[in-house]
């Protein structure tokens, strides 16, 4: 199972906590799916409002560690002090560090993702940092201080799955002992299955289980998938081949 | 004293963070600070000074992906 920070969680699956019909079906998806991470974020509160600390009272109860969000920060400023609020609301050093680069594709922008993540690192934060699958992005962040990766899979609540598997594979290879998460752009238990069967440790969904018919049946699914994927990845499956080999023994075959 | 809170511009009496959180009412509520992009940690509201033109963020917990 992973291990983050030095942390084990005893799950494969990180799960958002927005966009569920109702408090209800978030709790019944956290259980069915034993999720071990719950994102989080922190949103202007009016005053007089105690809605912050309904929420909060909320994921007490879902037995997962909290892990918060930079979601919609656009600059490394944004980013870094909303990080500071998080961990003092939160109570956690942990961070999923976003720093948006472009309004259509929600994807991070690299530079300013480094220079957060550096200045986050040096400040005590345990960083998760959304990236790409970018080889020497990642490379820069693992410089920075980052101990685990995030590269996205597709765009951010799109469902389109693995991208660029020969990507992700590549970034699997260059950092063999460091924990990677799909994180975003997944839409359906086989992707999930996909991503383990790359030797990925975990993946990250919010949109996906939230916005599904049946957001509990899908987050076991998910879980489900998880566990299927990473079994074929540990048992060592074949290798592909172009030409068909018969599976049943040809000696003996009858007619000959 | 004219300072901009959550993003909307307001006349507030209050000269502190501190009491500027009493005066719009946030009592013991769970929130974090921020002074114009900078964090401001809960135990140094009450040394916090308002200026004119101030852009003050107030947040609290919330679902996120």
């Amino acid at each position: 199972m992973p291990r983050y920070y030095d942390t084990d969680i005893p799950s494969r699956l990180m799960l958002g906590t927005a966009q569920y019909p109702s408090p209800a079906i978030l709790a019944e998806a956290f259980k069915r799916s034993g999720a071990g991470i719950a994102t989080v974020s922190v949103r202007r509160e009016a005053g007089g409002a105690r809605a912050g600390q309904a929420f909060w009272d909320m994921i007490g109860d879902l037995g997962a560690h909290v892990l918060p969000n930079t979601a919609g920060c656009h600059s490394v400023r944004e980013a870094v002090t909303t990080a500071q609020m998080a961990r003092e609301l939160f109570e956690t050093d942990w961070i999923k560090l976003e720093v948006i680069g472009h309004a259509d594709t929600l994807q991070p922008d690299p530079f300013g993702l480094v220079e957060a993540a550096r200045i986050l690192t040096e400040d005590g934060f345990k960083v998760f940092p959304y990236c790409t699958e970018d080889l020497v992005l990642c490379e820069r962040l693992v410089e920075a201080g980052c101990r685990v990766l995030m590269p996205w899979g597709a765009p951010i609540g799109t469902g389109l799955g693995l991208n660029n598997i020969y990507g992700l594979r590549s970034l699997r290879a260059h950092f063999p002992d460091l924990p990677l998460v799909i994180d975003a752009g997944l839409g359906l238990p086989s992707q999930a299955a996909h991503a383990m069967e790359l030797g990925y440790d975990a993946v990250l969904l919010n949109t996906a289980v939230a916005k599904a018919g049946d957001p509990a049946a899908m987050a076991e699914g998910f879980a489900r998938a998880l566990e299927a994927g990473r079994l074929g990845f540990e048992a060592d499956p074949m290798e592909p081949r172009d030409m068909a080999a018969p599976s049943t023994p040809v000696l003996g075959r009858a007619f000959t | 004293m004219k300072i901009t809170v959550n993003g909307t511009t307001q006349e507030r009496a209050a000269t502190t963070l501190d009491a500027l959180l009493v005066e719009l009412g946030y009592g013991t509520a769970k929130v974090a600070t921020a002074v114009n992009e900078s964090f401001v940690p809960a135990a140094s509201r009450p040394e916090q000074r308002l200026n004119d033109g101030d852009r003050i963020e107030i947040v609290a917990p919330r679902q996120g992906g």
